[in-house]
């Protein structure tokens, strides 16, 4: 398993604090996630010059909402969900990239309330590197697939100067079960099924500065597929669903209300990894979280938490938990069900109708 | 005083070399750190501002800024904390791997710093003009001392204009010699926009005197205040 020793190699500083150690990861690293897409205010200005083509009203679910996945129905009782996610690595271990690409792909179907039915490999890699890499990576894909109870139909490669690794899914959901960002209703509870903090535990990480235990903890949260908690939520009244990603809980809690709604949080319901408070204390913030704050944070009164919390709860997040809207009488018994999953999860707060500020967090 | 080159470094690379730097000073001083992107400059001012230290910014072009952080005397005590708690974390970090040595995903490491992609959009739409050197009506001496407070205190909100638009008297503002330049710069360097008028800097003679920002136009003027959500006059 030359592949694995080789990034093993690198991580093995790990624990050491010194420049050179970090810049070799860094380097390893440069470039992955989403600082390889480009911004949505540089696409937009593509997107809106762009001939329109016909409406097909069997599209349910497309360009025009920020939804996780496209929606066209086939038949009065099937729609399929499409979805397509990749990027370049940014763990260190191929196998463990290719489960988290893989999970991170497939849980825009879930958050649709869709089943997944097939998945193709997008593959760039360098025709120099090691091909056991390669390997490596799509064998943490495949079992993702796998698991998610999918056929991996095939896929493409392309010859490129750097990793990268993903997939495109389609699944399928009835029409009347699809589940929008921003179906929400006051008076809903709101409840999260993986811990916050994944974001800051893996920056930390990358430097040397949080424990093994709490990076155990952030890998198996992003390698745990969002199937499970998906499949209890479709037996309970969920108005509105989303999976909490790179905009950070407050960011996407922020779609979800969708400029209708308010909503209150308990600070102290929210799920994290313990070690991410001790992390966000010690600025091992990413750009990205500071991005999210930049972006939401007009719209949050944060109620006196203090600067660890803001952060836990603007942390981007990596194939993170499902953030449900939840018809009140049903939330307790979602969430009993919930907890009976490996993961921490909690009923994390309330929608109610539009106030002044879009989000209030209460310090409670 | 300290250097730091963080050029080139991503989020949380430039905070991390920062706090080795203010830890090596191990009291008080100033720490000069160079970052080539905004989100870096807030991240750390973020960090400045928590921890109780003074923290100006400038830009100094669009792929360099400067952060000038400022610790005062006791910062000793609070590194030594950081210290302590640090390595009471590594210890229990070293007890673990001893347990789980061998456990698959042991070696992953994610830079979540690169899964958004949103542009800063907070500032949008909330704009500030400057139409004169002055605040307020009244006696003008007062009123030069109101503006350059105003200025300062911009720099301090939490919630940043987009824009800070400066024509008629408001222009010299912008230009050497006057006294609210470094807080400009800050603002720039924290992503406001600065944007004097081209016509008042010629007919105020000040056309080479620009300090900080770009030179606008009536268009551009008439474009951001029509579609501007906010606009603050002081």
């Amino acid at each position: 398993m030359q592949s694995r020793k080789r990034f093993v190699t690198v991580d093995k500083n790990r624990g050491k604090r010194g420049e050179e150690n970090v810049s070799e990861k860094i380097q390893f690293c440069k470039g992955g996630g989403c600082t390889a897409k480009l911004g949505p205010g540089i696409l937009e200005r593509v997107l809106e010059r762009l001939p329109k083509g016909k409406k097909d009203e069997n599209l349910l679910i497309g360009f025009d909402s920020h939804d996780d996945a496209a929606v066209y129905k086939i038949s009065e009782d099937t729609a399929i969900v499409q979805t397509l996610d990749f990027f370049p690595p940014m763990v260190e271990d191929p196998y463990t990239f290719g489960k988290v690409a893989a999970a991170n792909a497939l849980s825009d179907i879930y958050a649709m309330g869709g089943r997944v039915i097939t998945a193709l490999n997008i593959v760039c890699f360098p025709e120099k590197m090691d091909l056991n890499i390669l390997g490596e990576i799509m064998r943490g894909g495949q079992e993702k697939v796998n698991e998610a109870g999918g056929t991996l139909a095939g896929g493409h490669s392309i010859a490129d100067d750097s990793v990268k690794y993903g997939l495109s899914v389609t699944g399928v959901v009835h029409p009347d079960r699809i589940l929008p960002n921003d179906g929400c209703c006051a008076g809903d509870k709101l409840i999260l099924t993986k811990p916050l903090g994944v974001g800051i535990i893996a920056t930390a990480n990358r430097v040397g500065e949080t424990t093994k235990e709490a990076m155990d903890e952030a890998v198996n949260s992003m390698t745990t597929l969002n199937k499970y908690a998906a499949e209890i939520a479709a037996k309970y009244t969920v108005h509105g669903c989303t999976d909490v990603t790179g905009f950070g809980f407050l960011g996407h809690l922020h779609e979800m209300m969708h400029g209708e709604y308010s909503c209150r949080i308990m600070s102290s319901q929210v799920p994290y990894i313990a070690d991410a408070r001790r992390c966000a204390d010690e600025f091992l913030l990413t750009a990205a979280g500071q991005r999210n704050r930049n972006y939401v944070e007009s719209r949050v009164d944060f109620g006196g938490v203090d600067f660890a919390m803001e952060e836990i709860l603007l942390d981007p997040q990596t194939s993170g938990g499902l953030l449900i809207s939840v018809a009140p009488e049903d939330a307790e018994a979602l969430l009993a069900e919930l907890q009976t999953l490996s993961l921490p999860c909690g009923m994390v707060g309330e929608v109610t109708d539009k106030q002044e500020k879009e989000i209030y967090i209460l310090n409670q | 005083m300290i250097k730091v080159n963080a050029m080139g470094d991503a989020c949380p690379i430039p905070v991390i070399k920062t706090k080795n730097a203010i830890r090596e000073m191990n009291g008080a001083g100033q720490v000069e750190v160079l970052v080539d992107n905004e989100i870096a400059v807030q991240n750390l001012t973020k960090m400045a501002k928590q921890k109780g230290y003074q923290c100006q910014s400038e830009k100094i072009s669009d792929d360099e800024y400067k952060v000038m952080i400022t610790v005062p005397e006791g910062n000793k005590s609070a590194a030594a904390d950081q210290d302590a708690a640090m390595n009471a974390a590594r210890e229990g970090a070293a007890h673990e791997s001893e347990g789980a040595a061998g456990t698959a995903g042991e070696t992953a490491g994610e830079d979540a710093g690169q899964t958004a992609c949103l542009p800063d959009s907070r500032k949008k739409k909330k704009i500030v003009v400057l139409r004169s050197g002055k605040m307020g009506e009244g006696n003008d001496e007062l009123g030069a001392v109101l503006m350059k407070g105003f200025i300062y205190a911009l720099t301090e909100l939490d919630n940043l204009p987009e824009t800070i638009l400066l024509y008629n008297g408001g222009a010299p503002l912008s230009c050497e010699g006057s006294d609210s330049l470094e807080d400009l710069k800050t603002l720039e360097a924290q992503g406001v926009e600065i944007m004097t008028c081209g016509t008042c800097l010629n007919y105020y003679g000040l056309s080479d005197k620009l300090a900080v920002g770009t030179v606008t136009n009536m268009y551009a003027i008439a474009e951001k205040m029509s579609e501007a959500d906010t606009i603050i006059c002081p």
